[in-house]
């Protein structure tokens, strides 16, 4: 490697830190403001049946703390945005209005129905009638979702794309099919495990907190209501969990089976797959029934994937081209690309044709031709897998004690249940740790790819140097945690100085 | 019916009135404008400038088609 490979190698790695950087803290306040206004939603809705000033209360509390949740949090999204432009300027280019289109929407509908509806919700109490400021209520939270839909859409696009056509004269792709985009199988996969993980988010910080002022013995009527409330919410939504995982688990196995081999850590498949719980502690088949809902379904480990492998499928032999055979066709296409561009340059029309025509033949490798070694294929195996099982781990332990608040609460013996109750508290770290966890498997797992199958980070990059990157990496570190400092700071304040009673 | 102007002056004091009467949220719209500053000012203006801003899209074509056609940068 020479020495402007090593700089330029450094500043990709920084790229990546930072973009991790940057979602992981942005992941921090979004699942709590789509958690929160669900369970705002329903409160305010049990008010506007009720009539019980009880209920009003209860819901301008948490409504208070979804605001200085949604106060830190706003914009923080924003620098990614700025990543893109700066950082992944090839990336940016290369994915033309796949990424522009749904992020305009979302910037447009998604963003100012949020923002209208949100000064109602605040400046609203007692201005606007009860049916109004209900409708306000859901009408944010409806918003806050739509614009994770937009965002879903962009990011479920870079692990299946669909719809679309790459045009080597204009260097971008190109929409061929919008509703193929919005609603593909990916992106409503992972819009609903996303989604639904956020309303487990936001139902585990109502039940801590609540938790919490039962453990000091305050606010005891508004902390029981609080948990019947969250504690159900919960449990349903990490139901929802559990399945939309199940479903996105499959989709996986068949779009990007590299990620799900990471995943397990398997390097060799087959038939029956074993799941791993722990390295060394497998369950037969039980990873065949995750990837293939079939005890005999086939999955193919990491080096399967390179060296290409076949199953039988309704009595019908599947083969799979191996990685070392679909680099040696993208290293054609790229050098097709090169051939088409230089004779545009020249304007020599007849070599022109034969490079579109050689590079259409071999378009769906184009992305391993930035490929050198077939091994480079395989994502950090150690943290995809470690991840998946922070993040499953953590969802089981979470739904248990979800269960266990809503049962003993029901049957009136909480205050009583000292242990449930501190596992209640903990339960908000646990929560966040599942939901990074998630986004570690989903986005490290899609490594190396920017795009999958189509352009590696290496292509996706700009030629930017490591040191600039490195400064606003220790920027963002700094702004982020102090943003994180006030949010926690504030959030504490307003809890600890809340008096119901 | 109301006419626009008594419409746009209800919706003006219902905002008036919400921010006159903020307590918690003052310290929130200071954090959120302080930020508001440091994103698009600070970095956005010294930091973040687009690679390939102030380009025209047929230069933005080339330049992007250059990169891709030789890559630099090694996994």
């Amino acid at each position: 490697m020479t020495i402007l490979e090593v700089a330029s190698s450094q500043g990709l790695d920084w790229s990546r830190a930072q973009f991790a950087l940057t979602a992981c803290y942005h992941w921090l306040f979004v699942p709590l403001t789509l958690g929160l206004a669900l369970v705002m939603g329903i409160m305010e809705t049990i008010y506007y049946k009720t009539k019980d000033e009880f209920w009003k209360k209860t819901t301008q509390f948490w409504q208070k703390l979804f605001g200085i949740n949604f106060a830190i949090g706003v914009a923080t999204g924003i620098i990614l945005e700025f990543e893109f432009g700066t950082n992944w300027s090839n990336y940016s280019w290369f994915v033309g209005d796949i990424f522009g289109a749904p992020l305009a929407i979302e910037g447009i509908v998604a963003f100012f129905m949020e923002a209208t509806f949100i000064a109602v919700m605040f400046f609203g109490w007692n201005k606007v009638s009860r049916r109004f400021h209900l409708a306000s209520t859901w009408l944010t939270g409806l918003g806050a979702t739509l614009s994770a839909w937009w965002i879903l859409v962009a990011n479920s696009w870079m692990q299946h794309p669909v719809g679309m056509d790459f045009n080597p004269e204009t260097v971008r792709n190109e929409m061929m099919d919008f509703f193929a985009v919005a609603f593909s199988p990916a992106a409503v996969n992972k819009f609903c495990h996303t989604v639904t993980s956020g309303w487990m988010t936001g139902a585990v910080f109502v039940v801590g907190v609540s938790c919490w002022y039962l453990l000091r013995g305050r606010n005891k009527k508004m902390a029981l209501a609080s948990i019947k409330v969250g504690a159900t919410v919960g449990v349903v939504s990490a139901l929802l969990v559990l399945f939309t995982g199940d479903r996105s688990g499959i989709e996986m196995a068949e779009n990007q089976p590299m990620k799900l081999a990471a995943a397990e850590g398997l390097e060799k498949g087959g038939k029956g797959a074993a799941f791993s719980i722990v390295p060394g502690v497998e369950v037969p088949g039980v990873l065949s029934i995750l990837a293939t809902h079939d005890i005999n379904g086939y999955v193919p480990g990491t080096q399967d994937i390179i060296d290409g492998y076949s199953y039988e499928k309704d009595g019908k032999t599947i083969t799979v081209k191996g990685a070392k055979e679909r680099m040696e066709s993208g290293k054609i296409a790229l050098q097709a690309f090169k051939d088409f561009r230089e004779s545009a340059e020249k304007d020599d029309q007849k070599a022109k044709n034969e490079a579109r025509a050689t590079f259409e033949k071999h378009k769906a490798d184009f992305g391993y031709g930035y490929i050198e070694k077939a091994d480079d294929l395989i994502p950090p195996t150690g943290l995809v897998y470690w991840s998946f099982r922070v993040m499953v781990g953590c969802g089981s332990l979470l739904l248990l004690i979800l269960i266990g608040l809503w049962w003993q609460q029901r049957r009136g013996k909480l205050e009583q249940s000292k242990l449930l109750l501190h596992a209640g508290l903990w339960s908000i770290p646990l929560v966040y740790a599942a939901g990074q966890a998630g986004w570690i498997v989903a986005e490290v797992g899609r490594q190396p790819w920017a795009i999958q199958d189509l352009l590696p980070v290496n292509a996706a990059i700009s030629g930017i140097s490591a040191g600039a990157v490195q400064t606003t990496f220790f920027i963002f570190l700094a702004i982020f945690t102090v943003l994180l400092a006030c949010e926690v700071r504030i959030l504490c304040r307003a809890i600890k100085g809340h008096n119901a009673e | 019916m109301k006419s626009m102007a008594q419409s746009l002056k209800a919706v003006w004091r219902f905002y008036y009135d919400g921010f006159r009467q903020m307590t918690w949220g003052r310290t929130l719209w200071i954090i959120i404008i302080i930020k508001l500053i440091v994103l698009f000012v600070v970095l956005r203006l010294f930091f973040f400038r687009p690679t390939l801003a102030g380009q025209n899209e047929a230069e933005k074509q080339q330049s992007v088609g250059r990169e891709l056609s030789e890559p630099k940068v090694r996994l």
